[in-house]
């Protein structure tokens, strides 16, 4: 990170000065909330490599929790194991329980295309399929679901409405989706996921490959989907963290080294490497 | 240190361009002259009869090279008929499901082999296999050792293809829920669609061209094809009869069979490249 990025030292706390009225929630402590995903003692392994360290981590349902860290600390290796797409990788290995809803999603019998139904997953760089915009959001809808004509095009709509995406490609449905633009193609990556009705959105990074301006429009967009959905966002912008997650975990070196709600972690960290790092003395 | 010269640094400069640009220059050179002899020296063989009627014997003016070219194109479309699907199969392995396993090693070693085998000798295996067994040449046979040639090239440009698909499509649509199989199908081959066709392509193209593994095979035939049971007329065997008769007539008729083959595979080759270029 650069030194102009950097966070200033009290920037937590200006942060929730700006937007106090809105975050009232984060007071509610964890302990009160339903959890939605639970991490207990996750390891992680690329080949012989250990990467991830003993994670725990209790996600609450319905709230949007933050993953932050720097570069190469495994917060996008966390993420890839609540929905196994690690798998594809053969060396790539997980150990421990990571617990949705109170099922072990690593046990041999979870039947994980249902899981991925269940927990959506967008990526840091857009990805739409080679296919019209349309055909993008429905692929997931045809997987999963066995739907008529005019209800198949009732779900994409409001998909694309919910993913603020509606406006700008409802006279482009038949075009390739790949004609759009960068934060348009993150947008419709986000109503691809969330047409198919999950419970838990995972975020990798999402902003990091598009501009300003897309950027809020997303991050307006991720306090709209916590409503109905539990999110993840794994960020390495510190303020994106403060300005959009209600609770948030500082990784360090494959290690959770702390968890609290988003105001407490970054205005009275508790321990003193995430105050280096959100203060900006390293990463 | 002493720094080195401008004046030397220059001079290796042009040395180098000079010595690339001329390199270049007789492969296109021999290129130019290749295909202006065969147009000079074709192009007066073209006429009605060329393309419409079958072989005459030596002596009687007239005939063509239409029964030649229906084999060919006969032998060539079920050899890519049977190539294709397999090749673009064992790039699949290769790309997708294989990787880095023994087997894909194995595999990926062998169509490289098999792409360095001289033809001739997949003609004589296929005699071996299909002509001595079955009891006589056929189309089916030259079918076969064509479809030989084509079936690593095809396998490796489509693992080449495959290749160039990022993961991150193939994570998106498998965090969708998609199984691996629906991945590959609905996602990763459309990404990859323009480059596989291309492979297939260059594929004919290469095939097109082929004499010896036919020599052995389909053999040739002065008449029409009726069956690909029986020897098989096609076109680059009878450029090679025709060129080495000693009739005029007939040499002439090899200039323009020659002339037809190289067009043919000029054409394939540019709608190949085209394809890659408007796609990918």
């Amino acid at each position: 990170m650069s030194p102009s990025e950097m966070f200033p030292v009290n920037a937590g706390s200006s942060v929730f000065a700006a937007r106090g009225a809105a975050k009232g929630e984060h007071e509610a402590d964890i302990t009160e909330l339903p959890i939605k995903v639970s991490v207990r003692n996750l390891n992680f392994y690329y080949g012989g490599n250990q990467v991830l360290f003993d994670n725990s981590l209790d996600v609450p349902a319905n709230r949007v929790t933050a993953i932050i860290g720097p570069s190469g600390c495994g917060k996008s290796t966390h993420i890839r194991v609540y929905n196994r797409i690690y798998e594809l990788y053969r060396d790539h290995r997980a150990q421990g329980e990571v617990l949705i809803d109170r099922a072990n999603v690593l046990s041999p019998s979870t039947d994980v295309l249902e899981l991925r139904r269940r927990v959506g997953m967008i990526f840091q760089k857009p990805s739409p399929f080679p296919m019209s915009v349309f055909d993008n959001v429905t692929y997931g809808l045809r997987l999963h679901y066995r739907l008529s004509g005019s209800e198949i095009a009732g779900r994409v709509e409001s998909a694309l409405r919910r993913a603020a995406l509606w406006d700008e490609v409802k006279d482009k449905m038949d075009k390739s989706a790949t004609a759009l633009s960068g934060g348009q193609q993150q947008r419709l990556c986000i109503a691809r996921a969330i047409a198919i009705e999950p419970e838990i959105v995972l975020m990798d990074e999402p902003c990091s490959a598009i501009d300003p301006i897309a950027t809020a429009k997303i991050e307006d967009l991720i306090g709209e989907l916590k409503e109905k959905y539990t999110i993840v966002l794994v960020t390495h912008n510190m303020q994106q963290a403060a300005r959009v997650s209600d609770f948030t975990a500082f990784f360090y070196q494959g290690r959770i080294v702390e968890f609290g709600t988003t105001r407490q972690l970054f205005t009275s960290p508790k321990q003193k490497q995430t105050e280096n790092y959100i203060t900006g003395r390293f990463g | 240190m002493k720094p080195r010269s401008i004046r030397s640094r220059r001079f290796v400069d042009r040395a180098v361009k000079v010595l690339s640009v001329s390199s270049a220059l007789v492969g296109l050179v021999a290129l130019a002259w290749i295909l202006y002899e065969v147009i000079r020296r074709g192009i007066g063989a073209f006429n009605i009869s060329f393309f419409t009627k079958a072989a005459t014997p030596p002596g009687v003016p007239g005939g063509g090279v239409a029964n030649a070219l229906v084999g060919t194109l006969l032998m060539t479309v079920l050899a890519t008929v049977i190539a294709t699907p397999l090749g673009i199969l064992a790039g699949v392995f290769l790309a997708e499901f294989g990787k880095r396993s023994r087997l894909a090693a194995a595999a990926r070693f062998a169509s490289n082999a098999l792409i360095g085998v001289p033809s001739i000798i997949i003609g004589l295996f296929v005699y071996g296999l299909l002509v001595v067994t079955t009891g006589g040449f056929s189309g089916y046979a030259g079918a076969a050792a064509l479809a030989i040639i084509m079936l690593p090239i095809v396998a490796r440009t489509a693992e080449d293809m495959l290749n160039l698909v990022p993961d991150s499509l193939r994570e998106s649509a498998l965090a969708l829920g998609a199984p691996r199989w629906r991945t590959t199908l609905g996602v990763v081959f459309r990404a990859a669609r323009a480059g596989m066709l291309t492979g297939v392509l260059l594929a004919v193209a290469r095939i097109s061209g082929e004499t010896a593994p036919l020599l052995f095979t389909a053999l040739n035939s002065p008449y029409w094809t009726h069956s690909l049971a029986e020897p098989t007329p096609n076109l680059t065997v009878t450029i090679f009869n025709y060129a080495m008769s000693p009739y005029h007539d007939w040499q002439r008729m090899a200039w323009g069979a020659s002339l037809l083959i190289t067009a043919g595979v000029l054409l394939t080759t540019i709608s190949a490249r085209a394809l890659l270029r408007g796609k990918i």
